[in-house]
């Protein structure tokens, strides 16, 4: 049983990582991440909105009748994402005015609701937890890759919090003054996130022999 | 003039697939051959149409006078989910002919991020109601252009030796990664330079 729980926790980071496996939520995977801390926010926004849709469609999997249940599946999610917004606007309007159109547009993330109707309406409340937390995390991790990657060659930075004297942006000094600027232009995240999952297939095709 | 100007933009210049990544699933999922992307794209550009006179309305006749905008993102998405079961039931009806073309794309059309996208830009972008039509339209037939486009490399790209990590999804985002440089040529000084 311990062994089951900590495969849904785990599948969502690698074996069935949202973005790089199941192909879901590319629309903010690559729109977002232009700087790091982008990713970070899209991440952690996403996480939020993902655990609470999983609990609270897992907690009602039995009221909701069988024909109406994708849009009362939207509209927890949509609640959802209208506290994200609200909270992100007060708390740190810098994300917020760089995630710009992708915050309201995390309802319409494919994982979120795929999620919804293919795990937490089935499921228990603690595994639509851990599977969310799981699929959360590994979303998280996808796009923070490729903003890493995209910022590091793009811009020659990685942009973090600004915390005490530590301004927030790190420079990496040559890249900083000769950025591959492809990078960071709507065609490089293309290309990135082609040759990044012809990788992964590359791994997966290898580890099968 | 400002219309012509709204239609270049958001076929060309902010195409909502290449430069700003809306609509990317269906980007990759329906553009494997050249009938469904000319199907979904014409689906997506009615429901687009529609979706954007109607949340206009919405915004501006309901929820602004209410204080309510901050249901913007939940009304919006109710409004789309309704419509598109509405336009599908009224197609089903009255033109058997169409619903089998578009049919099976209208389910999907509900989590397309472009819909919702195009609602939401056009209140950050303070359109009013024509404009907001115009922009619907323009950004739908600029998705369809691209997704007729991709598909047909699509096809063509089948019959090529193509590396086996590389085959499908990878290549269509290389492709697609490629068709964005070209569609680079497009920007705001094409704009000018053609309207003065």
């Amino acid at each position: 049983m311990a062994n089951e729980r900590k495969q849904v926790l785990t599948r969502g980071i690698f074996k069935e990582n949202p973005v790089f496996i199941l192909m879901l939520g590319l629309c903010p995977t690559l729109g977002v991440t232009t700087q790091v801390i982008n990713g970070l926010g899209m991440g952690a926004a996403v996480i939020f909105v993902l655990v609470f849709s999983n609990i609270f469609v897992s907690l009602l999997k039995n009221i909701i009748p069988n024909s109406v249940r994708i849009p009362s599946y939207i509209v927890i999610i949509a609640a959802f994402v209208t506290i994200v917004e609200m909270v992100m606007h007060a708390f740190a309007p810098a994300i917020y005015e760089s995630l710009g159109i992708f915050l309201p547009l995390i309802v319409v993330n494919c994982i979120i609701l795929g999620r919804a109707e293919a795990f937490a309406n089935k499921n228990s409340l603690t595994d639509s937890f851990l599977d969310a937390i799981g699929m959360g995390v590994g979303f998280t991790l996808a796009v923070t890759l490729i903003a890493l990657i995209r910022e590091v060659f793009g811009a020659g930075t990685i942009t973090l919090i600004p915390m005490g004297s530590f301004s927030g942006v790190l420079e990496i000094p040559l890249l900083y003054t000769y950025p591959v600027r492809i990078f960071s232009l709507a065609a490089g995240a293309l290309l990135l996130m082609g040759y990044l999952k012809a990788f992964f297939e590359w791994t997966a095709n290898r580890k099968r022999g | 003039m400002v219309y012509v100007a709204l239609f270049i933009t958001y076929i060309f210049i902010n195409n909502f697939i290449l430069t700003q990544f809306l609509g990317l699933c269906p980007f990759i999922g329906v553009s494997k051959n050249s009938e469904s992307a000319i199907g979904m794209g014409m689906a997506v550009t009615f429901v687009m149409g529609i979706a954007s006179i109607i949340t206009w309305l919405v915004y501006n006749l309901l929820l602004v006078p209410l204080n309510l905008t901050y249901l913007q993102t939940l009304s919006f998405i109710l409004v789309i989910a309704s419509l598109v079961q509405f336009v599908e039931m009224v197609i089903q009806k009255n033109s058997p002919g169409l619903y089998q073309a578009l049919g099976i794309f209208l389910p999907l059309i509900t989590t397309n991020c472009a819909v919702l996208g195009i609602a939401v830009m056009n209140i950050t972008e303070g359109y009013n109601l024509m404009e907001s039509f115009v922009a619907g339209i323009a950004a739908g037939i600029g998705f369809t252009l691209v997704l007729v486009l991709m598909s047909n490399i699509r096809e063509r790209m089948d019959l090529h030796p193509v590396r086996k990590s590389f085959r499908g999804i990878p290549i269509a985002f290389i492709s697609g990664g490629l068709m964005a440089l070209a569609f680079m040529a497009f920007d705001n000084s094409l704009l000018t330079n053609l309207l003065g």
